[in-house]
């Protein structure tokens, strides 16, 4: 006979696991009411921690050149095919869903990863533009990454809807601090650890789990957040969200739940350079 | 100075002395340390120990690369943190390199900040390798520059190979200079002592020899001001003050970066030392990147939203 050793899902913040500050934790059941599991419960500190490490992070992350982004995104869906059991299993656990529905859902993570990392050093050269101007000089658009994106996943498919949120915002080069589902936030957390393992660099990419309520408020008035992500919030709750987020003029977004060039766009800003010609 | 007639200034009698002092329970200090560091500060107390630490700040910078235009913006920040919010106090120094000690007191006369010392680092800083010699000439030339406050380093080769008198007497030379011109805060450099006895050793022989404040170290070395060496220098200044009814100050610099390490600092000090203490007359924190942080925080609780280094300056 061997032992069972439960899993403890835990936080991601600068790539280690921390327990919730506050040590608190909830407990998720399926939908007949059975018992899953005892995932942390983030606090408002957690929260802050979570953005000053994605804040220290963005510099390197951005500057690293969008070939190597590529590369470390698509690290990502080769990390996630070895662990795909796993993802199944919680799929099926939380969302009450066949084997079948739950592979196919897997599957097109995975995908949506590949399919990112393919978008990384292209966006810039289909976003930006050389522009004509009436003078000597060459005058250029490029697209850059505008910095911390605040995301809260949709959840109807607990880790699509993680995928959908994070690979575009890193494609861009910006660093993330997810909120996961409060309902399904596994998949997240083993997501988070595929992360810890594919050479992405640490405080990249963070990852809250708790209660919504609590949390969103913080995450659409930080003045350390530059882009929101609100796929997971109800259009009601979203309201409210967007008059705190105002303050330092964050980009709030909704999508649905399908791959885009224009979900790594959202979250790009756009400069123009000056160069004179012949000098 | 009452303090001195514990001893009659020889090496003897200040080795006796020293070997009256009991030697520190190093585990005891590291858990009443970190069991000082557990306690929650929070709301109006918390806005009050922001305010008091950024009171109590030396605001430092003592780089290679410094220049003139970084004197002069530090010194602005000194006087007014938060150029947005006038009700945050003014920080306790400034503390620059010898040869910039003019710039920095010219400036802050012309900015209405003559109530801000310069304190200037001495004796060679920060290794304090350099003849007696030379040593006097750099804090005569930072006092004639307008330092009030010297920031000297002991001689830590002398002290670990057990020449006190030689630290001792280095350290009478400099307050000589000082006198009453200029406050004398004498660095141990507590990450090169070793243990929690050389540091509490290291903290009477200074007061004894006529320190005003007792810091902890030069900023260049790790660890720096950790808790159980600012508690035995706590203990120390309490009870040096039971002796001789003199109060020493104390100056943990190096390694406080976040409010939070901040108000520990507070903590032990009202706790170790008592709330005299709670004063920049007699603690003060040597930092840079703190002030950015306990701006930052006041901002929270001012507006209830997390801000960002976009809205505090760089230097």
């Amino acid at each position: 006979m061997s032992l069972d050793i439960k899993k403890t899902y835990k936080l991601f913040i600068a790539g280690a696991f921390p327990r919730s500050e506050s040590g608190r934790s909830y407990e998720i059941k399926d939908k007949k009411g059975n018992f899953i599991a005892n995932p942390a419960q983030a606090s408002r500190k957690d929260l802050r921690d979570a953005v000053l490490a994605a804040k220290n992070a963005h510099s390197s992350w951005a500057s690293a050149t969008a070939y190597n982004r590529g590369q470390i995104l698509y690290r990502i869906a080769e990390i996630m095919e070895g662990r795909s059991e796993q993802f199944v299993a919680e799929i099926m656990a939380m969302e009450s869903v066949t084997s079948k529905q739950a592979q196919v859902q897997v599957r097109q993570a995975i995908d949506t990863w590949v399919w990112y990392a393919g978008w990384s050093d292209k966006i810039s050269t289909i976003a930006g533009s050389t522009n004509p101007v009436a003078g000597p000089f060459f005058n250029f658009t490029v697209a850059e990454p505008l910095g911390v994106v605040g995301i809260v996943a949709d959840e109807k498919s607990s880790l699509l809807g993680v995928v959908l949120g994070l690979a575009p915002v890193l494609a861009a080069g910006n660093c993330a601090v997810l909120l996961a589902s409060q309902k399904r936030p596994l998949s997240a957390i083993t997501l988070a650890e595929c992360l810890a393992t594919s050479d992405v660099p640490a405080g990249v990419v963070n990852i809250l789990t708790g209660l919504s309520d609590e949390l969103t408020p913080h995450l659409a008035s930080h003045m350390e957040i530059d882009g929101l992500d609100l796929s997971g919030v109800d259009s009601k709750s979203a309201a409210a969200l967007r008059i705190s987020s105002v303050d330092n003029l964050k980009r709030v977004h909704s999508f649905s739940a399908e791959k885009s060039p224009g979900r790594i766009l959202s979250y790009m800003e756009y400069k123009t350079l000056w160069h004179p010609i012949g000098v | 100075m009452s303090a001195l007639n514990l001893i009659d200034g020889s090496e003897t009698s200040l080795r006796r002395f020293l070997q009256t002092l009991a030697g520190v329970d190093q585990i005891g200090a590291q858990e009443r340390a970190a069991m000082l560091a557990t306690r929650s500060i929070k709301t109006t107390s918390k806005k009050w120990a922001i305010d008091m630490a950024i009171s109590m700040i030396d605001l430092t910078t003592l780089e290679g690369a410094d220049t003139a235009g970084k004197i002069r913006s530090l010194c602005s920040k000194a006087l007014r943190p938060d150029p947005q919010d006038p009700s945050v106090p003014h920080v306790g120094a400034v503390c620059v390199y010898n040869d910039m000690v003019g710039i920095a007191r010219k400036h802050l006369d012309s900015i209405g900040g003559q109530s801000i010392p310069v304190a200037a680092v001495a004796t060679a800083f920060p290794s304090g390798r350099a003849s007696r010699k030379v040593k006097l000439q750099d804090t005569k030339d930072a006092i004639s520059l307008g330092a009030t406050e010297i920031d000297m380093v002991i001689d830590r080769g002398a002290f670990l190979s057990g020449h006190l008198g030689e630290v001792f007497d280095e350290i009478r030379a400099i307050k000589e200079i000082c006198s009453d011109k200029a406050h004398l805060k004498v660095i141990l450099e507590t990450g090169e002592l070793v243990t929690l006895d050389n540091v509490r050793k290291a903290s009477y022989l200074a007061m004894l020899a006529g320190a005003d404040f007792i810091k902890t170290s030069t900023g260049k070395v790790t660890p720096a001001a950790t808790a159980p060496v600012v508690l035995v220098m706590l203990e120390a200044v309490r009870d040096f003050y039971e002796l001789s009814q003199v109060r020493i100050g104390v100056k943990p610099a190096g390694g406080i970066r976040t409010t939070k390490d901040a108000i520990k600092q507070l903590v032990l000090v009202k706790e170790i030392a008592g709330a005299e203490w709670l004063n920049p007359e007699l603690f003060r924190i040597g930092a840079s990147a703190l002030l950015n942080d306990l701006l930052m925080q006041r901002m929270k609780l001012t507006t209830g939203r997390y801000s960002s280094a976009n809205y505090v300056t760089v230097d």
